[in-house]
């Protein structure tokens, strides 16, 4: 934590050193102290083998409404950032722009609100290293077929009411007969195991075409994958309730096991195979 | 010439608007009515041609809509 940190002083100080116009309502709030600190070790950081990287980041801006969205290009030293994608986006916020908007918490692949297309594929800022390698520009997108908020936040609303349309919560009617929990057993619990651990960041819906064209009726893969985890669940006692909503040609049925969802999913789930299970046993 | 869909869209919209009002108290009816004129008012200069804008904006006011007919909202400051 402590060289990150130093790291980041240091970084800020190339940025400072580089762009004067930048450095002065920043400084303003920096501790004297730290500053000549980081001045100091950038005289060493900066120069020889400074690693760029240029970041080409979607812009747009729901007050000017009229204006087009556009690319904006970023460029940061890769040495004085940190390894994923999410630790760039935040020294740009910090440093570069702080007008760029983009929605994280948790940085480490457990909240989901990082989701964003990045070099084409969804995926979580936060899981996704800065490909180093190669040296070509990473494009940074929302995800797609989403209206956009502001840059990078897409509007999940749609999203959040299919997840309450299919219930999820335990339904059930009968009491436990000792009066605790509901328990269950060793192999019914581990029926779930691949499924409870979706985070609903929306990156596999996103990268559904059939969800593209029927986001409106069509549930997509994150919801049918919630909804087997509400099927499979041996103490609900609503299944057949359930089955029932979802059996009609639209929210199920759409999915045509094109599997972007498996493909795409940054925790490695597969709900691909959570559909095709609800589809069998819809069949028999 | 016959409104495009896009012009019924608004107009039904800003109709929704005046009607939601009515549901308001009396007192703060005009407020909405004022505020409701003033939202669409702000984005008058928009060209017709700009589908995209009008788009957003339409989705942007019907959220909006929805909110503001809540119940639990009695008036509205400009």
């Amino acid at each position: 934590m402590a060289a990150l940190r130093s790291s980041s002083a240091a970084a800020r100080a190339l940025a400072a050193s580089s762009r004067p116009a930048i450095r002065r309502p920043a400084s303003s709030v920096r501790g004297m102290a730290q500053l000549a600190d980081a001045a100091q070790q950038s005289q060493h950081a900066a120069g020889e083998n400074a690693k760029m990287k240029t970041f080409q980041i979607y812009r747009w801006n729901p007050d000017t409404p009229t204006e087009k969205p556009k690319m904006q290009s970023y460029t940061l030293d890769l040495n004085k950032t940190g390894p994923m994608v999410l630790d760039a986006l935040i020294r740009i916020k910090n440093e570069l722009d702080p007008t760029l908007t983009f929605r994280r918490s948790c940085r480490e692949g457990i909240c989901g609100s990082c989701a964003m297309n990045i070099n084409g594929t969804n995926t979580l800022a936060c899981l996704c290293r800065i490909p180093a390698e190669d040296s070509k520009e990473t494009k940074i997108y929302p995800l797609p077929h989403t209206y956009v908020v502001k840059d990078l936040v897409p509007d999940l609303t749609l999203f959040y009411k299919q997840y309450k349309s299919i219930k999820p919560y335990l339904q059930r009617d009968t009491p436990a007969e000792d009066g605790k929990e509901y328990r269950q057993t060793k192999a019914d619990r581990k029926k779930l195991d691949g499924l409870y651990e979706c985070i609903l960041c929306a990156c596999c819906s996103t990268s559904c075409p059939s969800y593209w064209w029927n986001s409106e009726e069509y549930l997509g893969p994150a919801i049918l994958l919630q909804s087997y985890r509400w099927l499979a669940d041996s103490r609900d006692e609503k299944k057949a309730e359930r089955m029932d909503a979802l059996n009609n040609s639209m929210s199920l049925y759409r999915c045509h096991t094109i599997l972007n969802c498996t493909r795409t999913c940054p925790k490695g789930l597969n709900p691909g195979l959570a559909i095709a299970k609800i589809k069998k046993e819809m069949a028999f | 010439m016959a409104p495009s869909f896009l012009q019924r869209e608004i107009i039904h919209l800003y109709r929704q608007c005046l009607r939601e009002c009515r549901k308001k108290p009396v007192a703060t009816q005009s407020h909405f009515r004022y505020f409701a004129r003033t939202e669409f008012d702000k984005y008058k200069d928009v060209r017709g041609r700009d589908i995209q804008t009008i788009e957003h904006l339409l989705r942007k006011g019907r959220r909006q809509l929805e909110i503001y007919s809540s119940p639990s909202v009695k008036d509205v400051q400009r």
